[in-house]
């Protein structure tokens, strides 16, 4: 279980910013979607928990130890795995030495083929590639998602998984993360705007201008988002 | 012939090798000849007025090698040596050449190799060229390789060569003159670190036409270390010439990158890029999310890139 409490982010540089106000937030479903409009401070919250941003202040809890000032390598040790929003591009590093380093140890061919599998890619056309430039960004996007897969932490977040993903594919992308769900048995914490991955959500997370605006079931946040995304600009509704 | 523990690591590091090769070979250490076999169409003739050898290679061979590893293992050795391939036309071969130093004492050693290929017509010829340097003393490992390249019409060659470790200095130059469709393709890859110093030159005119090169250059600077990339394509004819240098900075290295592309015909058509910068944070970033501590990470990004 994650647990967040009183978590604020404020940036000083070009005057004083509140990216996060007092998040205060438990995780202990099998998904949880985090949701809302652009610039609200998802990925923000998503970086604090991973220790890629250090928060203003608050504190964070995984399984009640607090990791509010482990670094990122404690983190990942401990079981919080981070799937980028934007894949990072290597020179010379392989498709299989990411899932090596993913998984901790040297995993076989037949290992490596059910991850890569699970995304839609054939191991026998990935494994050896690089992961640079010469992958499309949906290649590079389902690959990130296999690290995670390799990982089997008690955590693991993704933010926007779908960005980049085909529609064709799309349909099994939910599928995924239920059968990472029942394989590893962890909590999964997905920052989505998609209505197909709301839909599979145990808690939805509605968060707005840096503040959590609601938490509840997707049978009660839906209708909410869906009936308010015009009054997301106040001038128009006025 | 037998190879001491020192010798047998350097052959390892320098031509992959864990005894004595098989096909045409050459052992020279500490300035002499250690051993030496020419096979059916592969002749090793030593020169009679300068140090070094000539290699025929006849006409027609295909699939054969030929190592030639040079191997200094005494301090203070300074060793210049002549080798020159001559490579028969419409032949399909592998050379594999190299220095390894290993200097346990105070005195400076250094090797400088000036190799010349002489590539025949429809050939195609697989070059690796690994420079090594270990040692407990004080004392310096100096290598200058020199590399003098020309190809006959159609011929194809392909050029590795890596400095991984333990040279303190080096210059290295390469030139190469390329006939009608000829096709040369390099590949460098330099890591320094501590106090080392490493220039490398390329020189490379396309003078045929159809012709092409491609000289990429992959380098890692760490510590206090300094390089510099000099690379002129010069494209005399309907050609194709690319130059590229990916470097990696570190620590307080510092590193130049000059690259040099001149059309001396409308139809040469040159590109040249050149990148030196940090190792991306994102990169370090995600490998930490990975479990990876930043020094792990920093090993393994370097270890990709080097590849």
């Amino acid at each position: 279980m994650l647990e967040l409490k009183n978590i604020s982010y404020t940036v000083t540089e070009n005057g004083r910013k509140d990216i996060l106000k007092n998040i205060n937030l438990k995780i202990d479903d099998r998904f949880v979607v985090i949701t809302g409009p652009n610039g609200s401070g998802k990925s923000t919250l998503a970086k604090i928990i991973a220790g890629i941003i250090k928060p203003t202040s608050g504190q964070i809890l995984l399984d009640g130890e607090d990791i509010t000032e482990m670094s990122i390598t404690e983190r990942a040790n401990v079981g919080v795995s981070f799937a980028f929003q934007q894949p990072v591009r290597f020179k010379g590093i392989t498709v299989k030495d990411l899932i090596n380093m993913a998984a901790g140890k040297k995993i076989t061919f037949t290992e490596a083929c059910n991850y890569l599998s699970e995304v839609g890619l054939c191991a026998r056309d990935y494994i050896n590639r690089e992961v640079n430039g010469s992958l499309s960004g949906g290649e590079l996007k389902r690959i990130e998602i296999a690290m995670i897969l390799a990982r089997r932490t008690k955590l693991s977040i993704f933010d926007e998984p779908e960005a980049g993903i085909d529609l064709w594919s799309f349909n099994s992308l939910t599928r995924v993360f239920e059968s990472m769900h029942e394989s590893i048995q962890g909590n999964i914490l997905i920052i989505s705007h998609q209505e197909r991955i709301l839909d599979i959500a145990d808690k939805i997370v509605l968060l707005k201008n840096g503040e959590i605006s609601q938490i509840g079931t997707k049978e009660e946040i839906m209708p909410q988002i869906l009936g308010t995304a015009i009054g997301l600009c106040p001038q128009i509704k006025e | 012939m037998e190879l001491d523990k020192v010798q047998l690591n350097l052959l390892e590091q320098v031509a992959d090798l864990h005894s004595v090769p098989e096909g045409a070979y050459n052992i020279r250490s500490n300035g002499y000849a250690l051993g030496r076999r020419s096979s059916a169409n592969i002749e090793i003739i030593p020169k009679q007025d300068k140090p070094g050898i000539d290699i025929f290679i006849k006409p027609g061979t295909k699939n054969e090698s030929v190592h030639i590893p040079v191997l200094l293992s005494e301090t203070g050795i300074k060793d210049l040596v002549y080798n020159d391939f001559h490579i028969g036309h419409d032949s399909d071969i592998v050379i594999v050449a190299g220095c390894g130093i290993h200097n346990g004492g105070d005195l400076q050693s250094e090797h400088s190799g000036i190799h010349s290929f002489f590539v025949g017509k429809n050939a195609k010829v697989k070059y690796v060229e690994k420079h090594y340097g270990e040692g407990d003393g004080n004392g310096e490992n100096i290598m200058n390789p020199t590399t003098i390249i020309e190809m006959a019409e159609n011929s194809y060659m392909e050029m590795e060569t890596a400095q991984i470790k333990g040279i303190d200095s080096t210059i290295r130059k390469t030139s190469a003159k390329l006939s009608d469709g000829a096709t040369l393709v390099i590949g460098e890859k330099i890591l320094t670190h501590g106090k080392q110093k490493a220039i490398t030159e390329f020189e490379v005119d396309l003078s045929g036409e159809k012709s092409s090169a491609h000289v990429v250059s992959r380098s890692v600077a760490k510590n206090d270390s300094y390089q510099e990339f000099i690379s002129k394509v010069y494209g005399n004819n309907l050609c194709n010439g690319h130059t590229e240098c990916d470097a990696i900075i570190m620590d307080n290295a510092k590193i130049a990158a000059i690259p040099e592309i001149k059309a001396k015909h409308p139809d040469a058509s040159l590109i040249h890029e050149a990148a030196i910068g940090k190792i991306a944070g994102e990169q370090l970033i995600k490998l930490m999310t990975l479990g990876l501590s930043e020094k792990e990470a920093e090993e393994q990004i370097i270890a990709g890139f080097l590849k």
